[in-house]
C-alpha cells in the first residue's frame, strides 16, 4: 500500500494530466458540512474533535468514490509534510496548526479529499485540471451524498446546511477557478475585470488563496455567495464568467502579439534563458518566470515544453516541496539555490 | 387616531392580529409598536408579528396580543454549547447549529447583509431526521399562512396558527429526545 511519503515525493498525479485548457489551470469545489450531534470543531475542544474523527475516519475510508484513501490526523504529520499537503491545497493553514482529533483523508490521485474538524466537521474538496467545473460538481455531489448516507448532517429547511461561520450557510459551497493571464495584465486590463468581478459577488485571490498576492500571473476566482442559490446555477454561471475571461485573455494575447510581437518574444526568451541557466532563484521570481514560459508554450513559442510540465514545476519549486525534495530543511538563500538548480536540470531534460 | 397602548401619541402603525379564530386590528404609535417588537423599517410584516421575528419556532420573540406587550426574553447564551453572543461576536464563529436559532435576531440582518437572500435553495440531505422533517413541515405551513394572510383569508389563517402551534409543541418534543439519544 502507498504511504504519505510515496504521495508527497511525486507530483498530484492530476497536475501530470495533459489538457485542452492554457488558461485554465484547475477547477475547484468544497462543501462544507457539519455533523448534527456535535459541537463545532472551533469551540467542541480537542475530546470532540476526537469523537468526530473517530466517527467519520471509518466512513470516509470506506466510501467508493475514494477507493485506497489515506487518511492522517494532524499530530502525526511533520511540519514539512504539512507545508506540501498545503501547497498542494489538500489542507489549510487552519487545519495545519491543529493537532489530534483533525485529520486529512484523500484519494490517490488528490482530486478527492477531505478535511476533517478544520472550521466545520468536514471540508470536502473535488479539484479537477483545466475548466471542469462541472464534472467537479458531479463528482463532489456523489461523494457528499455517499457520507450523508451514513451520518445525520446539521442542516435547516429554512437555511440549508449549517456551518461554523455565516458565511458559508445554505449550500456551503465554494467553486473556485485557477486562471493564467499574463496577457490582461501586461495590458493592464486585469484591474477593471477584477472590479466587475467584486460587483457580480465572485472574489479573486492570488495562487495561494485568501491574502495572498497574484505571483505568475494566477488568479483564482470563487463564488462569495452561498445562500439563495442552487449549486448548479452557481457552478453554471462562474463557469460561463471564466470563458469571457478566456475568451478576454484570447483577445489580449492577439493583440499583444500584433503591436507588440517582439517584446513578447523577448519576455519569453528571457524567462527561458534566466530559468534555463539562473543559479539563484527566488520564489516570485520564478513564478513569475514560468508565467513567461506558459505564455510562450501557449502561443507555441516554445515547442517542447507543455502546460502539465509548468504545472509541475509550478509546484515543485515552492518551499515546501523544495524541502521535501532535498529531505532537510532549508534557510531562504538555500532554497533559492535549490530552487535554481532543479528548474535548471528540468528544462536541460526537456531540451535534449 | 390615537395609540391604543400610550394613549397619547397618533397611531401610525396597524396590525390586524388574528386571536381566538377573530381578528383584531391593532393601531400602535411607532415607539409603542418598536416597544412591542414590531420592526417599522421594512423587512417587518404583519407575518413576523404573526411567527414571531425569528427563524421557524421562536415563541419567545412572538407578541401575544392581550398580555403584557414587549416581553424581553433575549437569549445571551446557548444552552446547548454555552457559545455566548460576546463569544460569537469575538470570533465570528458559532459553537453548534442550534445557535442559528437561539442568536437569530443578530444574525438574520447578517446573513441576509451577506447573501442578499435569506433562504436556502438546492440540495438537502436524502437523510433528515425527524425533527429537521418536522421543520419543512412547519416551514410550509407558516409560508401558508403568509399567503393566507395576504389574501386576507382569516379564518384560514387561524387555522394555521393553530395548527402551527401544535406542531411546534410536538416540535420541542421531538428536539429534546434527539437531543437525549444524540445520533440515532
Amino acid at each position: 500500500m502507498i504511504d504519505l511519503d510515496e504521495l508527497l515525493n511525486r507530483p498530484s498525479a492530476w497536475l501530470t494530466v495533459e489538457k485542452e485548457s492554457d488558461i485554465v489551470v484547475s477547477s475547484r469545489i468544497r462543501l462544507a458540512r457539519n455533523l448534527r450531534a456535535f459541537h463545532f470543531p472551533g469551540w467542541g475542544g480537542e475530546e470532540a474533535c476526537s469523537q468526530v474523527w473517530a466517527t467519520l475516519k471509518p466512513i470516509l475510508t470506506d466510501v467508493k468514490a475514494m477507493p485506497g484513501c489515506l487518511s492522517m490526523e494532524m499530530n502525526d504529520i511533520n511540519q514539512l509534510d504539512k507545508m506540501v499537503l498545503f501547497e498542494r491545497h489538500l489542507i489549510s493553514r487552519e487545519l495545519s496548526e491543529k493537532g489530534k482529533g483533525s485529520g486529512l483523508v484523500v484519494a490517490l490521485d488528490e482530486q478527492m479529499s477531505v478535511m476533517v474538524n478544520e472550521e466545520d466537521h468536514l471540508r470536502i474538496q473535488v479539484i479537477n485540471p483545466g475548466l471542469e467545473l462541472i464534472e467537479a460538481w458531479e463528482r463532489i455531489d456523489a461523494l457528499d451524498s455517499e457520507i450523508e448516507a451514513r451520518v445525520d448532517y446539521a442542516y435547516d429547511p429554512r437555511l440549508g446546511y449549517l456551518t461554523a461561520c455565516p458565511s458559508n450557510v445554505g449550500t456551503g459551497m465554494r467553486a473556485s477557478v485557477m486562471v493564467h493571464v499574463p496577457a490582461l495584465v501586461l495590458l493592464e486590463e486585469i484591474s477593471p475585470i477584477i472590479k466587475g468581478l467584486g460587483k457580480i459577488g465572485l472574489a479573486v485571490r492570488g495562487l495561494g488563496g485568501e491574502g495572498s498576492d497574484a505571483s505568475g500571473n494566477m488568479f483564482q476566482i470563487s463564488n462569495q455567495i452561498t445562500l439563495g442559490e442552487e449549486e448548479m446555477q452557481v457552478v453554471g454561471n462562474l463557469h460561463e464568467i471564466v470563458r469571457e475571461i478566456v475568451e478576454h485573455e484570447k483577445n489580449a494575447r492577439k493583440r499583444l502579439m500584433q503591436k507588440k510581437g517582439i517584446i513578447v518574444r523577448d519576455h519569453v526568451g528571457r524567462a527561458y534563458g534566466i530559468l534555463s541557466n539562473a543559479h539563484i532563484l527566488s520564489s516570485k521570481d520564478a513564478l513569475d518566470m514560468i508565467s513567461g514560459l506558459r505564455l510562450g508554450v501557449d502561443l507555441g513559442l516554445l515547442p517542447g515544453l507543455t502546460p502539465s510540465v509548468l504545472d509541475e514545476l509550478t509546484l515543485l519549486i515552492r518551499p515546501g516541496h523544495l524541502q521535501k525534495i532535498e529531505t532537510k530543511l532549508l534557510k531562504v538563500r538555500e532554497r533559492d539555490v535549490s530552487r535554481a538548480k532543479l528548474v535548471r536540470s528540468k528544462l536541460a531534460d526537456i531540451a535534449k | 387616531m390615537i395609540c391604543e397602548k400610550c394613549k397619547k401619541d397618533e397611531a401610525t402603525v396597524h396590525l390586524t392580529q388574528v386571536v381566538d379564530d377573530e381578528v383584531k386590528k391593532l393601531h400602535f404609535c411607532e415607539s409603542c409598536a418598536k416597544d412591542s417588537g414590531v420592526d417599522t423599517n421594512g423587512g417587518s410584516s404583519i407575518t413576523d408579528f404573526f411567527l414571531g421575528s425569528g427563524d421557524t419556532p421562536n415563541p419567545t420573540a412572538a407578541v401575544e396580543v392581550g398580555q403584557e406587550v414587549g416581553q424581553e426574553v433575549v437569549a445571551l447564551v446557548c444552552p446547548h454549547c454555552n457559545l455566548s453572543r460576546v463569544d460569537f461576536k469575538k470570533g465570528g464563529r458559532l459553537g453548534c447549529m442550534h445557535c442559528y436559532e437561539i442568536f437569530s435576531d443578530e444574525l438574520e440582518p447578517l446573513v441576509r447583509a451577506m447573501h442578499h437572500a435569506d433562504r436556502h435553495i438546492g440540495k438537502r440531505p436524502s437523510r433528515l431526521s425527524k425533527s429537521v422533517l418536522m421543520e419543512e413541515a412547519l416551514f410550509r405551513l407558516q409560508e401558508e399562512l403568509v399567503r393566507a394572510v395576504a389574501e386576507e383569508n382569516f379564518e384560514e389563517a387561524a387555522r394555521l396558527r393553530d395548527e402551527i402551534s401544535k406542531h411546534q409543541e410536538t416540535l420541542s418534543t421531538v428536539i429534546s429526545d434527539e437531543d437525549k439519544g444524540a445520533i440515532e
